[in-house]
């Protein structure tokens, strides 16, 4: 050993309990050196070990006649029909982003992308999930257009289209903004890539960019919470090169239609230490590597940083000996680094060698097989009372409130924010950002491929089981009103310091709700990321389990959007009957706005109504019934009603009902509902009723140019169109205005 | 000359992301799919159209541009456009041309200071004799969208009065109702896309490539690929 003996001080400064330090010496029977113990630290990170998390993730449903691949692997894969796969995945980068918006957010949509080419899959479309804190603080301008310039910096010069995503703001993340990139790619389903290192002796070769001194040890800072003092972290954080992935990619997919790649893993967090470690763990073997041949971009660099450097761009690849004079000329094609730098042993551990010396000599199994898992205490989650609506309604018509409510930052249009990502590129996108959920061509098929991001933060943290529900229903049904079948699910647990009992709840109870819809949607869960400590000074975000799902359609010809194109169209609701006069108003946009918030209960989800009403919809669009279909989510049916004559320019009259109370009615965020647009309305009902499904006619698309809800209660679409589009283009030049 | 008889190439610059995009709809079109020549090529084969496609060749380090140019596989074009070969540029590509010095003026940041990606109402300017043009009609809109970072196109007064003079205007971004602001970058005079003084020579920043049926929303650029394609042809 090379390297002087660690003590407990050091590994505390690196996030390792005394019960984690121990552990280490018991399985080493010895003190690490700094090398090692910046291993164990990485790859016991909550980041990579999923230490608090992977008891919970167990219980989720992860298999079905679709899944290919579950998780544990880069990605997940879902069989799509025709001999392909679609491989996906969510990942988070929230702290670097807070730190450094624009590397950070562009390093998360790098990374992930690398998780899906990694597995053998061309990346076809790139979605996000984004959450920053109030629009009025001081530092959301700043963090909304760093990161999403960030993500578009990346993603438009690889040339990958952003087709979706979700912008949303609340006070909880002012000080520890969410930003999870998620990325599509198509493969052969009989040429996946995987990450198991085989056969001793063969070599395991370095490509792609140089390491440098950037992100050492990102993945420990990503597994702890935020203080005033983190921000001088920022050489933590890591440093993006597009142009570099792009190169990456291409000479990447190109060796992989060759036969060459035994075993293949992205240097994503915790760098050359967890891809080392993972390849020859899940392989059952060992590694041995000479950290004097890896590309260094910088002088005297030590086994520690070589080993913690987070630098992007670069795999580490298993290769068939033959096969390594083939795959340098591909590399030397794309000039990027390749270098031999060790060979899989039969050991059983991790041999790292530097200097002529031995850096690192360590057993696998504790790193990862055996790695630390705990069953952390759940505080009780108190069941919140049912609001009724008339404790916080008005006897006010519904246009003065819908005025009020697209005015805020809530409900303002994302135009702003998805014209400055590439949605078109590759030439496949039939439905970019902007509509229920985004929607692809499978090249050169007529068949689609669509994709929605989803998460209610607020609804989790009023009921965390019910919250966890709603995000696969959500997305779920976006999937639904273009016309697709939801197939499966990545999620990305995003959730504050599970030490504390509250939040640990939080996160099980969510997981447990999230799986319970996973199983009656039939959407397994594929992959998955988990970010937890996400607070600043002991303050936890509001729990967010964003949910991506990945759907199919067989004729994106047939796909729909959300805008009242012309006139004369009945307005149909599914999911809710000519009987059903109130609305869910407690925990809604409504209550927020209007109420300040009181504590109630979100609305509930009933999974098999959601099913039915989903097939309903989904075989309604097939069968060519329906011009337009918008699902009903935040703010409830007059915003919906409201985004649909925006998108089509088209107004609307509807007749409210005569009874129970308005704005419920209006604005209740009650789930499992759609508004369709069709010609023929009677026939619509008379299916619905056939299957037993509420719904309910409630008016027709009309030339006016009005939104109109009886009487003089009327709002003009120019005006509509006008409050949507200025919110957020406004705050961001610094002369918004504050609601929401 | 039937259409599949055209030879069409596309150059590929690392970094280059709208070639496969450009290949494929040149192939709907043709019935040919159009040769990818890479960079390090030295040699471009005799052919009726060579495109530069869109994308960020060389990471748009430098400058957007400015390192392609100057690839192996430019002296080449450069040659075959002396001897009045048509060559098109789109985007990235139309930055590209701009750096040879193949076309004037040079393209700037947005005047938004943001990347740009939505379509435009993009209108052809009556002008000098072009095989880009001569299928299309004066005054003709096309819906046509752009994706670019420095698509704002910028000239002296007196550069741009001779532009406007010699009919080298082939494109301008106008009003319509569908569309909404009619110029996405700030480009002078509202220029989408301009000709060389001979007119054998395009670029332009709106991609036609991803206009090409109605699942995409537009058929337009279709119809302008088309043309081009028809008046090589013939």
């Amino acid at each position: 050993m090379n390297d002087a003996e660690m003590d407990f001080e050091m590994a505390a400064s690196m996030g390792l309990s005394r019960a984690e330090w121990d552990l280490i010496l018991d399985r080493l029977q010895r003190a690490p050196n700094l090398c090692e113990l910046g291993i164990f630290s990485a790859m016991w990170s909550e980041h990579c070990s999923y230490k608090s998390s992977k008891r919970w993730l167990k219980t989720l449903p992860v298999d079905g006649p679709q899944v290919i691949e579950g998780p544990g692997e880069n990605a997940g894969a879902v069989d799509i029909g025709d001999g392909l796969a679609a491989i996906f995945k969510i990942e988070s980068h929230n702290h670097p982003s807070f730190i450094e918006p624009y590397q950070g957010a562009a390093t998360g949509v790098g990374g992930i992308l690398r998780d899906v080419f990694t597995m053998g899959a061309r990346p076809v479309a790139l979605l996000n999930a984004l959450r920053f804190g109030a629009p009025d603080h001081e530092k959301t301008r700043h963090l909304l257009g760093g990161v999403v310039s960030g993500i578009g910096g990346y993603g438009n010069c690889i040339g990958i289209p952003t087709i979706g995503g979700e912008v949303n703001f609340d006070p909880s993340y002012n000080g520890n903004i969410l930003v999870n990139a998620m990325a599509i790619g198509l493969a052969n389903s009989d040429r996946i890539f995987r990450s198991a290192a085989t056969g001793p002796g063969n070599p395991v070769i370095y490509v792609g960019a140089k390491t440098g001194r950037d992100g050492i040890h990102g993945a420990t800072m990503a597994s702890a919470e935020f203080s005033d003092e983190t921000e001088s972290k920022r050489p933590t954080v890591q440093v993006g090169d597009p142009f570099t992935g792009k190169l990456l990619m291409e000479a990447c997919l190109e060796l992989m239609a060759s036969d060459s790649v035994l075993a293949i893993q992205d240097m994503g967090a915790a760098g050359l230490t967890s891809s080392s470690v993972e390849m020859a763990s899940k392989g059952g073997l060992g590694m041995e590597m000479d950290l004097d041949l890896v590309p260094a971009r910088e002088e005297a660099m030590s086994a520690y940083e070589l080993m913690l450097s987070e630098s992007q761009e670069r795999m580490l690849m298993v290769l068939k000996p033959e096969a390594t004079d083939i795959a340098r000329q591909i590399f030397d094609k794309w000039d990027l680094d390749f270098m031999p730098i060790g060979k899989v042993t039969e050991t059983g551990r991790l041999v790292l060698l530097k200097d002529g010396g031995v850096a690192c000599d360590i057993p696998l199994d504790p790193l990862v097989d055996d790695a630390p898992e705990y069953d952390r205490p759940q505080a009780d989650v108190p069941s919140r009372p049912i609001l009724q609506s008339d404790s916080i309604t008005s006897g006010a018509g519904i246009a003065p409130i819908l005025r009020q409510m697209l005015a805020s930052a809530d409900l303002g249009s994302r135009r702003w924010v998805y014209e400055q990502y590439d949605s078109q590129v590759m030439a496949d996108t039939i439905a970019g950002p902007g509509g229920d959920a985004g929607l692809i061509r499978i090249h050169g098929t007529n068949r689609g491929l669509a994709a929605s991001t989803d998460c209610t933060p607020r609804y989790v943290e009023a009921d965390p089981h019910t919250g966890g529900a709603q995000a696969v229903a959500e997305a779920w049904r976006n999937l639904s009103a273009i016309g697709a079948r939801g197939l499966a699910i990545t999620n990305n647990l995003n959730f504050g310091n599970p030490e504390k009992p509250d939040i640990m709840a939080q996160m099980a109870q969510s997981v447990l709700g999230m799986g319970d819809a996973a199983r009656a949607l039939d959407t397994p869960v594929v992959s998955g990321n988990v970010s937890l400590y996400n607070e600043t000074d002991g303050n936890a975000i509001l729990p967010c389990p964003v949910v991506g799902m990945v759907g199919a359609i067989d004729d994106i010809d047939k796909a729909v959007g959300n805008g009242l194109p012309h006139a004369g169209l009945s307005l149909v609701v599914i999911g809710q009957g000519q009987t059903c006069d109130d609305g869910w108003l407690g925990v809604s946009l409504y209550a927020r706005m209007l109420a300040d918030g009181p504590d109630a209960a979100p609305p509930p989800v009933d999974l098999d109504a959601e099913h039915r009403h989903g097939l309903f919809v989904q075989s309604l669009i097939a069968d060519g019934h329906v011009v337009a279909a918008h699902d009903i989510s935040d703010g409830g049916l007059a915003v919906a009603l409201a985004e649909m004559c925006i998108a089509g320019r088209t107004g609307a009259s509807i007749t409210s009902p005569a009874s129970g109370n308005l704005h419920g009615w209006a604005f209740g965020e009650d789930q499992g509902r759609y508004i369709l647009a069709v010609k023929d309305g009677d026939a619509v009902m008379a299916a619905a009723a056939a299957q037993g499904l509420p719904a309910s006619l409630i008016g027709t698309s009309i030339d006016s140019g009005e939104l109109q809800f009886g009487g003089s209660d009327v709002i003009s679409v120019e005006e509509m169109e006008h409050l949507v589009e200025t919110t957020i283009p406004a705050l961001m030049s610094g002369t918004g205005h504050t609601e929401g | 000359m039937s259409l599949s008889g055209l030879r069409v190439a596309v150059i590929v610059f690392p970094g280059s992301n709208c070639d496969r995009d450009m290949m494929v709809a040149i192939e709907q079109l043709a019935g040919r799919r159009p040769s990818l020549v890479w960079h390090k090529e030295t040699t471009l084969d005799p052919v009726d159209l060579a495109i530069i496609p869109g994308g960020f060749s060389y990471g748009d380090y430098l400058r957007c541009g400015a390192l392609a140019a100057r690839a192996p596989i430019m002296e080449s074009v450069l040659d075959h456009a002396a001897r009045g070969g048509a060559v098109m540029g789109i985007c990235n590509g139309f930055q590209i041309l701009l750096e040879t010095g193949l076309l004037p003026g040079v393209l700037v940041e947005n005047a938004g200071l943001k990347y740009v990606c939505r379509n435009t109402s993009v209108e052809v300017v009556e002008g000098t004799a072009s095989p880009f043009t001569e299928g299309l009609s004066p005054g003709q809109r096309m819906i046509i969208p752009v994706a670019h970072n420095e698509g704002n196109y910028f000239a002296s007064d007196d550069d741009l009065q001779r532009l406007e003079d010699n009919g080298q205007v082939a494109f301008r971004y106008t009003e319509s109702d569908i569309i909404g602001p009619a110029n996405p970058n700030g480009a002078a005079r509202n220029i989408a896309g301009i000709l060389s003084a001979n007119g054998r020579v395009l670029g332009m920043m709106p991609h036609p490539e991803r206009a090409m049926s109605p699942a995409l929303g537009s058929v337009d650029g279709a119809t302008m690929l088309n043309a081009t394609l028809q008046a090589l042809a013939a």
